[in-house]
């Protein structure tokens, strides 16, 4: 079904009887393929890794300064607080982002009337959410004089500035983020209509209730689409950069509040172009994505149901 | 589980009526609740589309969607508010959006067949690497890929945006491929190869055919993803006459900073359009193609 499974099963298949090799025309089709892997995925990763221990600036040729890159993130204090916005950023909004998204394939039930357009009016969001034009808009309805602050002023509330405040702007692309949990309900749809339904019927019959039913049948049968949303949300999310981009108009602040780990990267490698530094950072971000999918894996032993 | 849903596989009719079924209160509550949601969910981009014809000192007082007073100056003041006209930069997008669907089209569907059809040595591996790159964040390799195009002169074209699709660097569209071919029956190239057909032809005239369904999914995410990537146009369109729309929307609200958010907002809906028609003329294959891969 996903990516992810495919690549679960990958090691675990044995494959079919050995069958005639096609190399000429295997070739000739995946030629593009390696070339973009070459040239564009796996040799700047490469290249990325070897600059992370260079000084470089575009303009002289790279030099070696060893180690000196990764001394400096250990010291970089903007780094650190760049790693803890986005880390809560990632922490507070995939949950509930992924929680919003569950809740609502479960009220979409099987059959509904006007199924097709809640379902298409709860995924319209997560195709905008990512434009510039919503940032924008985002900017003006959490604004201090904005349209959130407009409805609170008819019930006598004064709100902040929600942007212009350090202490509310991070919160401001959270909600932005839950507020496009359009497409990992649709995949949890998808999911909740392979379960038969007389597991459930037969549930109620033996006494279960909705709850129980949720914690012993919905939860377990598919928990391997859970899994697959909550990797593909994490790493998503780790990479968000345009709504804090616009929000802040490039800074990443207030007071760095919305300065998220790529909006870093991208001021050291874009505006000073310390690119040296950036690729050191940008192997980092590898890093800690890769950590993270790797502890998702390993914990999906302990709770992911597979039914084959 | 199974012995289970057994015992009560012959009354099923019975107990649907009896457990599943709310009743009518219930119903109009949830859709009640449903429907309020729904415009929640969706008041800002209304209240956007309806204050791009507000003067700008309504928009900071009406929070309603009810419009009072219409000003369609905003539309054309704000197409004009930058060193080129709007539709400039629509065009730029729309050259870019092109070559960016042509790119996957042709590159994705042929590396799609060679893994789901053709056996080769190290298959599993190549195939796992493929699935790998689909995680890879662009932020790891934008560094070198920069330096490289920027030595090639490329800065300042579509070229950086456009080559790698030309180069199946969308990993997912290969694999959303792959699936749809292991779906179709081999009997087919089967009956074309003792027919004397090679894999080109294979290719050409029995799989790409039989994979439009396939094919429009990754035109209509290819068109709305890049349609709405800002990332790496703004890193290599810095030249306002190559601005693609989020580029050139993002310079206008940096210029302006909130004196004639009429206007901005104007220009917001002009860029948000071509989304929202793709999606009403592709929903069907938008809400597949994610449903079968998980895609965003």
């Amino acid at each position: 079904m996903s990516a992810i499974g495919e690549l679960q099963r990958l090691n675990t298949s044995t494959g079919g009887p050995p069958r005639k090799r096609d190399t000429k025309a295997a070739l000739l089709f995946l030629l593009p393929w390696f070339a973009g892997l070459l040239l564009i995925t796996a040799g700047p990763v490469a290249a990325s890794f070897v600059l992370g221990f260079t000084d470089y600036n575009l303009i002289q040729p790279p030099e070696f300064n060893g180690l000196e890159n990764i001394q400096r993130m250990l010291t970089d204090e903007r780094l650190h607080h760049s790693l803890g916005v986005t880390f809560t950023y990632v922490f507070v909004s995939v949950p509930l982002q992924l929680a919003a998204a569950l809740g609502l394939a479960m009220l979409l039930d099987r059959g509904m009337r006007g199924l097709a357009f809640y379902r298409s009016a709860f995924y319209l969001p997560s195709l905008l959410g990512s434009s510039v034009a919503i940032a924008v808009l985002w900017r003006q309805i959490f604004g201090a004089e904005g349209l959130i602050n407009q409805a609170l002023g008819y019930v006598g509330i004064e709100g902040t500035g929600w942007i212009s405040d350090p202490d509310t702007a991070l919160s401001t692309l959270i909600v932005l983020n839950v507020w496009t949990f359009g497409a990992p309900m649709v995949i949890f749809l998808a999911g909740l209509r392979q379960i038969p339904v007389m597991y459930y019927e037969a549930a109620s019959i033996d006494g279960a209730g909705r709850w129980t039913q949720f914690r012993r049948i919905t939860v377990p049968l598919l928990s391997p689409i859970i899994f697959f949303n909550l990797v593909l949300q994490i790493i998503h999310a780790f990479q968000s950069f345009t709504q804090a981009f616009v929000v802040s108009g490039g800074t990443g602040g207030p007071s760095d509040s919305t300065m998220f780990y790529t909006l870093y990267l991208y001021q050291r490698g874009f505006h000073s172009f310390d690119m040296g530094y950036a690729s050191a950072l940008a192997w980092l971000l590898l890093l800690i994505i890769a950590a993270f999918t790797a502890v998702n894996f390993w914990a999906a032993k302990r709770w992911v149901f597979y039914d084959d | 589980m199974t012995d289970l849903a057994e015992r009560v596989a012959a009354p099923t009719a019975k107990v649907d009526q009896a457990v599943r079924t709310p009743g009518p209160w219930r119903s109009i509550a949830k859709h009640t609740g449903l429907i309020l949601l729904t415009l929640v969910m969706l008041y800002p981009v209304i209240w956007m589309v309806v204050s791009s014809l507000r003067p700008n000192e309504e928009i900071f007082r009406s929070p309603g969607v009810i419009p009072d007073s219409f000003r369609f100056e905003n539309y054309s003041e704000g197409w004009n508010a930058l060193s080129s006209p709007f539709g400039h930069y629509l065009i730029n997008s729309a050259i870019v959006v092109l070559g960016c669907i042509i790119g996957n089209l042709v590159s994705c569907s042929m590396a799609a067949y060679a893994f789901a059809r053709l056996e080769f040595r190290g298959k599993k591996l190549w195939f796992a690497i493929m699935l790998g790159t689909i995680m890879l964040p662009i932020h790891v390799i934008i560094v070198p890929q920069y330096v490289m195009f920027s030595q090639f002169g490329w800065v300042n074209t579509f070229l950086p945006l456009i080559v790698p699709k030309l180069l199946a660097t969308d990993a997912f569209f290969v694999f959303l491929m792959v699936q749809f071919i292991r779906g179709l029956p081999r009997e087919l190239d089967e009956a074309a190869r003792i027919d004397g057909a090679g894999h080109p032809r294979i290719f050409r005239q029995v799989i790409l055919p039989l994979m439009l369904p396939a094919l429009a999914t990754t035109t209509i995410f290819t068109f709305i993803w890049t349609w709405n990537d800002f990332f790496s146009q703004l890193i290599y369109l810095t030249d306002p006459e190559m601005y693609t729309v989020p580029v050139a929307l993002r310079s206008y609200v940096d210029a302006t900073v909130s004196t004639s958010w009429g206007s901005m907002f104007a220009m917001s809906v002009v860029s948000l359009l071509p989304i929202f028609l793709a999606f009403l003329v592709g929903q069907r294959f938008l809400i597949k193609g994610i449903a079968t891969t998980g895609i965003k």
